[in-house]
């Protein structure tokens, strides 16, 4: 029997911007079995809902994580609403889809690089997040900030956008979308970056079920789950089919994105096309959260949950979020088994972990 | 395997040809949006003191004094939501574009003299479940 050693993989490692901890147990090259452990990056969000009014922890739950920031807002503040029982007017509902929409492309983008970078290929990581820039002053453009967007509030949205902007956003975004094609083509067709991921990190469809998948991770083994089919937002209103690939492998994760991120494009498209005229907010004067709910919304990483308990007061009694990457660990040490530690960074980063998420 | 080779050596390609997607910064600056959230900007000529700023602000940041006429915003604790602007009724409370330099040691010290730290909100009592014995 050959030797076990143990490798440590983080809190702080090269291709992982954010602090997971895996021990690897290795046979030689061989990883054998990997042990998460996290908790370097934990911020007591839940007690903090229990002593801040609801209406400002809007501003917190956006601050959950910096990539999601704008779903982040939009679940919690989706959440609360259902709790109050207020019917948001639907210029507002298009809005928080277009903005959602354009969250989860800069979202992918930036895994886009990330994933390219840990492959070695760093021009494509800078051509990535080149146009990711351009996606960025979108942002800014309509929402004021670069990273947290700021317009979700309970009842509604902050800030409009006048249509003449919103047409300009749906030209300026088809130019932003052939530019990403390319660069998707050369991703999909590269002969290096097929042998590392085909057939790497094998997660099968009943494991995935078995071990809660969730997101691109359980839409590559072939789950045709999506969670904007179920109904919030302005999502049945739209024509789109959730992206689903069948293979399992690293590379049928990346081909999830890949396609999402088109399919994002498409959804801002319709969103801008058919945005209705008229308010943006509905007025929540003398109406206080009261009861229990659950909330549920597709971030770009998978599913979140919220979970609320409200009694009437200015803040909630329990606020709880649990985040699709915590829902995606189980998997990836599934996938982890068996493999070389070599290909330990790329298969981690084909989950798209997102680790100030987990932790909150 | 031309396909690939093609595509990639027709990027090369327009990148070298393209401008720089970067700019000299110090030399050329961007111009912000309209939207940019730069810094808060107050006019006290116009103020009455009514406190609603304070009140709104998610992280009490700004601090008003009815009887000394002063007003102060804290722009380390400001995170920019607007909710200032939006609620000011004599609108002394405006939005510039431009991002505020950092704060030198003069600007701190001043701001040290005008600026008072808000009372702590008060506790809320949470009431806590004792833990049933038989559980596990």
């Amino acid at each position: 029997m050959a030797n076990r050693t143990i490798v440590p993989f983080g809190p702080q490692h090269p291709v992982l911007p954010e602090p997971i901890h895996l021990d690897l147990e290795l046979e030689d090259e061989t990883v054998m079995q990997a042990l998460p452990s996290v908790g370097y990056v934990h911020r007591g969000l839940e007690l903090l809902a229990e002593h801040h009014d609801y209406l400002d922890m809007a501003h917190v739950a956006e601050r959950i994580c910096g990539i999601c920031s704008f779903i982040h807002s939009q679940g919690y503040c989706q959440t609360v609403e259902g709790l109050m029982g207020l019917e948001v007017p639907p210029r507002a509902v298009y809005l928080r889809t277009m903005w959602a929409e354009i969250s989860r492309i800069q979202s992918h983008l930036l895994w886009f690089g990330l994933v390219a970078d840990a492959f070695g290929y760093e021009s494509l990581f800078q051509h990535s997040w080149r146009i990711r820039e351009q996606i960025v002053d979108i942002i800014e453009e309509t929402a004021g900030g670069r990273v947290i967007y700021g317009t979700c509030k309970v009842g509604g949205v902050r800030r409009d956008v006048d249509n003449e902007t919103l047409q300009r956003i749906g030209r300026h975004i088809r130019e932003i979308e052939a530019e990403y094609n390319e660069l998707a083509d050369i991703f999909r067709n590269d002969r290096t970056i097929r042998k590392r991921t085909v057939g790497i990190g094998m997660l099968e469809p009943e494991n995935a079920h078995a071990l809660g998948a969730v997101g691109p991770v359980a839409r590559a083994s072939g789950i045709a789950f999506d969670g904007r089919r179920l109904g919030y937002a302005a999502y049945p209103e739209l024509d789109w089919e959730p992206v689903v690939e069948q293979a399992g492998d690293s590379f049928a994760r990346c081909e999830v994105r890949l396609r999402e991120i088109n399919q994002s494009f498409d959804l801002i498209a319709q969103c801008i096309a058919r945005m209705p005229d008229g308010e943006i907010e509905v007025s929540i004067k003398g109406k206080r959260p009261q009861g229990e709910v659950m909330g549920r919304l597709e971030q770009p990483r998978g599913e979140v949950c919220y979970y609320m308990q409200a009694d009437g007061k200015k803040n909630l009694q329990r606020f709880r979020v649990r985040t699709p990457t915590f829902a995606n660990i189980a998997p990836l040490v599934h996938m982890l088994k068996g493999c070389d530690l070599a290909d330990v960074p790329v298969i981690t980063l084909s989950i798209d972990p997102c680790v100030s998420c987990t932790e909150r | 395997m031309t396909v690939p080779w093609y595509s990639i050596s027709a990027l090369v390609t327009k990148s070298a040809l393209h401008k720089p997607a970067t700019r000299l910064y110090p030399f050329e600056k961007r111009a912000p949006y309209a939207r940019t959230r730069g810094h808060i900007q107050f006019k006290i000529d116009d103020c009455n003191y009514c406190g609603i700023c304070a009140h709104k602000c998610p992280t009490h940041a700004i601090v008003t004094n009815k009887k000394a006429k002063t007003w102060a915003i804290d722009h380390t604790l400001c995170i920019l939501c607007n909710s200032c602007v939006d609620e000011c009724r004599e609108g002394c409370i405006t939005l510039s574009n431009h991002p505020l330099a950092p704060l030198g040691p003069a600007d701190v010290a001043r701001f040290r003299e005008e600026y008072q730290a808000p009372p702590p909100p008060p506790p809320t009592e949470v009431e806590l479940t004792p833990r049933d014995p038989a559980a596990p």
